[in-house]
């Protein structure tokens, strides 16, 4: 007899103990959840993709609720988010700032020269181990089209060797950007039309040599720029957005056509 | 037996993944990146060394005689427990840690590496420094594995690789080449 009871006792009083031990330890260790946490992860898109920089939805809904992450921080939801998430704070919503991924290069197969010829495995990352890819420009797009295999929205497509991004169908989840071994994709505010589409950081004479279409580092955009939008280091002209009007002065007076106007296309529809 | 010999046999001689087949769920589950297998790695070191020192304790306080056949059950039990347990301080105590380890920690409540060091370590009638040497040794070899195995999975990503063989399949030839190179450590001790 004893030789049931005995383990039955033994277990069944650990059972009990650590029962009740825990049940102990979770009123002990009860730590309060702002109910808001809740109801804010409600309204979020829950798509985790991380683009507000907080681990997933849930990360940032705990930011939001202790204040440390404004209510429009969620890029992907945009003004209707964040207004329904400003109401449940109980604050007044700011405008989101509509931000789409670029890609800040314009040397397709015809515009940028070849280093050697690429037979490897179709994937930027693999293409970058060697000597930095095929391009003889080592900020150049390889246009193996990673950027494209990880964007879940079809926004990216390569043409002639060049990865573009359809601003429509972009929804700034910032994927492209991590998968970019050349780090040549940018947020960029989803109004701009004038964008300098070049990260070459060589002197004017190597981009030159190199491509057709990069940023030689003559200045005449930072000296022809009304708003003075422009910011220059590293041989490389970079714009402004908050100061930028999109007057598309720049535009014109870019001797290599390095700064991208979709104005022109726009206005040369209307005429 | 030596402190040290013990903890080198129980890293890389006796892998408890790539030796002796424990734990091979979270090997292949969470080593599709560096990042999550090295969160992975830290929770088993840390929960793995903790239990062991109290099932080490249980078993020679309750169990010890005549109850020694309870072994895996009330095992299973001190681990559940102290895991649920571990959850509930850190929360409490260290938001960072539980951040850190937080997403990991429940899932290896049932993790046969826990239980099989714990088992383990009173098959080989260690002491209790002994016990956490090779409680802790089994786990940095586990985590040693895991990452090993991650940053290998990482480069499949951008390898060209036969369709049939795409995802778990190449992953279970990975691990099973790695076994084999582990095996060369067997001269080792």
């Amino acid at each position: 007899m004893l030789e049931i009871i005995y383990p039955v006792g033994v277990l069944g009083g650990l059972g009990l103990l650590f029962g009740a031990g825990l049940s102990m330890a979770s009123k002990i260790f009860h730590v309060e959840v702002d109910p808001k946490v809740a109801e804010i992860r409600q309204v979020l898109p829950g798509a985790n993709c991380g683009a507000c920089g907080f681990p997933g939805c849930d990360g940032l809904a705990d930011a939001i609720a202790k204040g440390k992450a404004p209510v429009n921080a969620c890029s992907v939801g945009g003004n209707p988010v964040a207004e329904e998430v400003a109401e449940i704070m109980g604050v007044n919503p700011v405008e989101v700032v509509r931000e789409v991924a670029t890609v800040l290069c314009q040397g397709d197969c015809n515009k940028a020269k070849d280093k050697y010829v690429y037979n490897g495995i179709q994937d930027c990352r693999a293409q970058n181990i060697l000597a930095g890819g095929s391009k003889a420009c080592a900020y150049g797009c390889l246009g193996c089209g990673s950027c494209k295999e990880v964007c879940d929205f079809d926004a990216i497509e390569i043409v002639d060797g060049l990865a573009i991004i359809d601003k429509e169908k972009c929804t700034a989840c910032k994927k492209c950007i991590g998968v970019c071994p050349k780090g040549i994709i940018e947020m960029v505010p989803y109004e701009k039309e004038v964008i300098v589409k070049c990260k070459s950081m060589d002197p004017g004479k190597i981009v030159r040599a190199n491509c057709s279409i990069g940023c030689i580092g003559c200045q005449i955009c930072v000296r022809n720029c009304p708003e003075e939008a422009f910011i220059f280091e590293n041989f490389l002209a970079k714009i402004d957005y908050e100061k930028c009007t999109n007057c598309g002065i720049c535009v014109e007076k870019c001797p290599t056509k390095a700064i991208f106007s979709s104005l022109e296309e726009s206005q040369s529809i209307a005429q | 037996m030596n402190l040290f010999t013990i903890l080198i046999s129980t890293i890389f001689v006796n892998n408890y993944v790539l030796g002796r087949f424990l734990g091979v769920c979270p090997f292949l589950g969470v080593s599709n990146k560096t990042e999550t297998a090295t969160g992975m790695g830290i929770a088993v070191t840390f929960v793995v060394t903790l239990s062991s020192i109290i099932t080490y304790i249980i078993h020679h306080t309750i169990l010890i005689g005549r109850l020694e056949y309870l072994q895996t059950i009330v095992f299973i039990l001190v681990i559940a427990a102290l895991v649920q347990f571990v959850e509930m301080v850190l929360k409490k105590i260290s938001p960072t840690l539980y951040n850190a380890l937080g997403v990991y920690l429940p899932l290896i409540t049932t993790n046969c590496v826990v239980l099989g060091v714990a088992i383990l370590n009173i098959q080989a009638e260690y002491n209790l420094i002994e016990t956490i040497v090779n409680a802790f040794g089994a786990s940095v070899g586990f985590s040693l594995a895991l990452i090993l195995i991650a940053a290998i999975r990482e480069k499949f990503e951008i390898q060209e690789i036969p369709k049939a063989l795409e995802g778990f399949p190449i992953a279970l030839i990975t691990a099973g080449l790695m076994s084999i190179a582990f095996l060369g450590f067997n001269g080792l001790v």
